[in-house]
């Protein structure tokens, strides 16, 4: 009998775009049709745009990954392609290639492991319009990228370890256990692979002054906090491939000499969370953690601290208070953690995707993963692909690529037809970039020389309906919020700067405000504690050195371009447009639009209240805003 | 777990069973450093929020002083120090979010319980929480309701999304 394989994604982004409900239909259409399949479920493959991903495959051959399977398609799916053997090709995305074991989803894409792409002669009869699908790493979405830190996400079960060591799972830490602990230090210092959670601080580096520092009891801590409201890498690694993270970390506390490590990760989270927890037992099960770690004498145990919902504890500083279960508020640096940290002993703190690098680099060796990537930047970095972009999802590319092979030949360009904008990375201490830098290398020390941070991989990317001062003031509304208020500049400064722009957006600011604004910025810069004080200007200053001119039209000509700073708008029906069907009428909440049904109708500006009620129920396009 | 049973009755903290799992969650941590916000967390997954009386038990059991333990309660957003509704609607505001038009997903949700982002329905079905990011910013505009994400929304998705859950709280 054939042996059905139906596979979901179901990371948080699958959950969202409906993924329970796409499986509930699944085993519903299965068991209408008597047909017996085994359903699996498989993380975040980083194509969130075409959510939810099903693969179907038969006697573990011949898979072909569909996209955007929602409940009411199922049945057609499964009729065409499991009864009558026919990909159906409108829904189809591609075939992952084969692997030589015959496990499917070939996700590592380049690098050492590409020699896997190989397909075997197939042993069924292939759906009909198999051959016709592009292969996996042929898609655009993933000809430029380069899987390092994602090459098991949606391609494996995450929570089943079997799965992960079947993959070369823990033989990193295996070899690791076997070298001297300076030498796993010096292989990682020959990477060159710098710290991923934003500001780049060379790992092995690091590593090397935790493991010198003086002291029996050490920790290693990772950094899951991704506070960055429009990042996910994380969550996805740690939702798609959570061994991964705990391979890096137990390596990283050999090479130090830690026996014990926290993963401090948000609890906004609950599903990484969740496979954490069972990831934990299971290694712990195998031997991977634990006392005696695989009957070598190294001993390491690994907790999980759950967030509480404070942006600034992600600052390393503020992390480590808060796992100690106080208020988490940064502290000054020196003394840095590598020597002074939780509990007041050397602890080593890395950002999850700097973990999840680590097994590669150790099984690969350091130099395979410096020949990746620019002189200063090495390796890949994973982005967020977010806003108004058509391919939302996960990128991951070699450093030194430019920004617009990732917004176009990846991203695939603006969603519809509007015009680009720019992009904004980095997350609150970043900036926009705009088009005129579409060019730039995505390396540490371009971005930064922009006027931007590369951040932990958020990228957003804005087009012309997007006000960048309303993407500054948002920016800083949160960063106001988040201040931890231990010191001035941040606490007060930040709250300056907003009224400021709170002001410009309502068309009641001075041409004197912009300059305000910029020596506010740079007093705060240069005076807070942490980062997140000094990083907090830099969206208004980066918009203000890229886009002053939407600051100017706002203040000059009480204009906002890009329509969205309600203050500034005036709504006006187009009499020619307007067919009089009265729709806007009755949705007005303020009762400002009259008119005669059949006849134009009218907007009273004194009344309207610009909410924009009208336009979203206007069937002829005849409101106009501006 | 019940949620709603306590909120009239600030005389005793909870139900006997919620009050029980405290007692647990306090023997499980009395020895472990670093555990005030553990206990925190756990005590509001019991009871929904974390009551004063709550807090003061902890004080005395872990033998830490009031003030740090409502410190510690009020920096993170995470705690509530008053009961909120059965259905918690997370509006996601990240910045993927706002300019995909999460604004106007969250506008869509107040009009629709007639309450502002932090506040509960009076009848304690609903409260509204405004987030700075889900995580499935890929899908965004994105919200959750209790532990259910719903991401690619329009303001016009919101109301049968919250009629579900208004019927399950009915037939409940
Ligand atoms: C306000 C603020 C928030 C931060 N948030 C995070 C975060 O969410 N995740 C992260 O890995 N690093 C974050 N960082 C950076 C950490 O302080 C620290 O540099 C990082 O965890 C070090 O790991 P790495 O060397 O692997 O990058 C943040 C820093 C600041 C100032
Ligand atoms: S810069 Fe802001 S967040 Fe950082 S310590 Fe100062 S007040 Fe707190
Ligand atoms: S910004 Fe809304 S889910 Fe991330």
């Amino acid at each position: 009998m054939d042996k059905w394989e139906i596979v979901i994604g179901m990371g948080t982004c699958g959950i969202a775009a409906g993924a329970k409900e796409t499986m509930a239909a699944i085993e519903a259409e299965l068991a209408r049709r008597k047909i017996k399949a085994e359903i699996i479920q498989t993380g975040c493959i980083g194509m969130c745009e075409q959510e939810v991903l099903v693969d179907i495959r038969r006697n573990g051959e011949g898979t072909v990954t569909y996209g955007r399977i929602s409940r009411d398609r199922v049945p057609r799916l499964i009729e065409e392609h499991v009864v009558n053997n026919r990909v159906v090709a409108e829904w189809a995305i591609c075939r992952p290639e084969l692997e030589a074991t015959g496990t499917e989803g070939a996700v590592v894409v380049g690098g050492a492991a590409a020699t896997r792409g190989k397909s075997p002669a197939p042993k069924v009869d292939l759906p009909a319009g198999y051959a016709d699908l592009i292969p996996f790493d042929q898609l655009p979405f993933l000809r430029k990228q380069k899987r390092l830190v994602l090459r098991n996400c949606g391609a494996m079960d995450p929570e089943v370890i079997d799965q992960y060591i079947a993959r070369g799972g823990y033989e990193a830490l295996k070899k690791a256990l076997k070298m001297k602990p300076a030498d796993v230090v010096a292989e990682v210092k020959l990477s060159g692979l710098r710290g991923r959670g934003g500001a780049g601080f060379p790992t092995g580096l690091k590593w090397e002054t935790t493991a010198n520092a003086p002291g029996t009891k050490k920790y290693v801590v990772c950094n899951a906090d991704e506070g960055d409201p429009g990042a996910f890498m994380d969550r996805s690694v740690l939702e798609g491939d959570p061994h991964s993270v705990i391979e890096g970390m137990s390596i990283a506390a050999c090479a130090i000499g830690a026996d014990e490590g926290y993963i401090y990760c948000r609890a906004e989270y609950p599903l990484a969370i969740k496979r954490l927890y069972l990831a934990i037992d299971q290694a712990t099960g195998k031997g991977f953690l634990g006392k005696n770690v695989l009957g070598t004498g190294f001993n390491f145990t690994l907790k999980i601290k759950e967030g509480a919902g404070a942006f600034v504890c992600g600052e390393e500083t503020a992390l480590l208070t808060s796992i100690e279960g106080n208020r988490g508020m940064p502290r000054p640096r020196p003394p840095f953690p590598a020597v002074k940290g939780l509990w007041g002993a050397p602890t080593n703190i890395n950002n999850v995707e700097t973990y999840a690098n680590i097994p590669w680099i150790i099984t690969e060796g350091g130099a395979a993963f410096a020949a990746i990537g620019t002189e200063k930047s090495k390796g890949t970095k994973v982005f967020a692909l977010a806003g108004k972009i058509k391919n939302t999802g996960l990128a991951e590319v070699p450093m030194g690529i430019t920004l617009r092979e990732v917004v176009y030949d990846i991203g695939g360009g603006v969603q519809g037809d509007k015009a680009y904008k720019g992009v904004q990375i980095g997350g609150p201490a970043g900036g926009c970039l705009p088009t005129q830098l579409l060019d730039l290398p995505v390396d540490y020390e371009s971005i930064v020389q922009a006027g931007a941070i590369m951040g932990s991989g958020g990228l957003i990317v804005l087009d012309e309906n997007t006000c960048m001062v309303d993407l500054a003031r948002f920016f800083l509304t949160f960063t106001q919020n988040e201040s931890c208020g231990k010191c001035t500049p941040c606490r007060e400064g930040t709250k300056r700067m907003l009224e400021i722009l709170n002001k410009i957006t309502r068309g009641e600011g001075e041409p004197e405000d912009l300059t305000r604004l910029e020596e506010l910025g740079q007093a705060i810069r240069d005076t807070s504690l942490c980062g997140l004080g000094q990083g907090a200007p830099n969206p208004v200053l980066s918009t203000l050195r890229y886009f002053r001119h939407e600051y100017e039209a706002h203040i000059n000509q009480k204009r906002c371009p890009a329509g969205v700073c309600t203050a500034l708008l005036d709504y006006r029906i187009d009499a020619e447009a307007c067919k009089g069907c009265g729709v806007c009428k009755k949705v007005c909440p303020t009762g400002a639009i009259t008119g005669e049904l059949k006849q134009a109708h009218v907007i009273d500006g004194e009344k309207c209240i610009k909410c924009g009620a009208c336009i979203e129920k206007c069937k002829f396009n005849a409101i106009e805003k501006g | 777990m019940s949620q709603a049973s306590q909120a009239g009755k600030p005389a005793r903290i909870g139900t006997p069973r919620q009050d029980a799992a405290l007692a647990e969650i306090l023997g499980e941590y009395k020895h472990e450093k670093g555990a005030l916000i553990p206990v925190l967390q756990k005590t509001q997954e019991v009871y929904g929020y974390v009551p004063r009386e709550a807090m003061a038990r902890i004080s005395q059991d872990l033998k830490v002083p009031m003030s740090k333990l409502y410190g510690i309660a009020t920096f993170y957003a995470q705690f509530h120090l008053k009961p909120r509704g059965e259905n918690i609607i997370r509006v996601c505001q990240g910045t993927a979010c706002h300019v995909r038009g999460g604004a106007r997903i969250l506008e869509a949700v107040q009009k629709e319980l007639g309450i502002k982002p932090g506040e509960t329905t009076p009848d304690l079905r609903f409260t509204i929480e405004p987030v700075a990011c889900l995580g499935a910013c890929g899908l965004s505009p994105v919200m959750m309701v209790n532990d259910d994400t719903y991401g690619r929304l329009t303001p016009e998705m919101v109301s049968e999304i919250l009629a579900r859950y208004a019927r399950a709280a009915e037939s409940a």
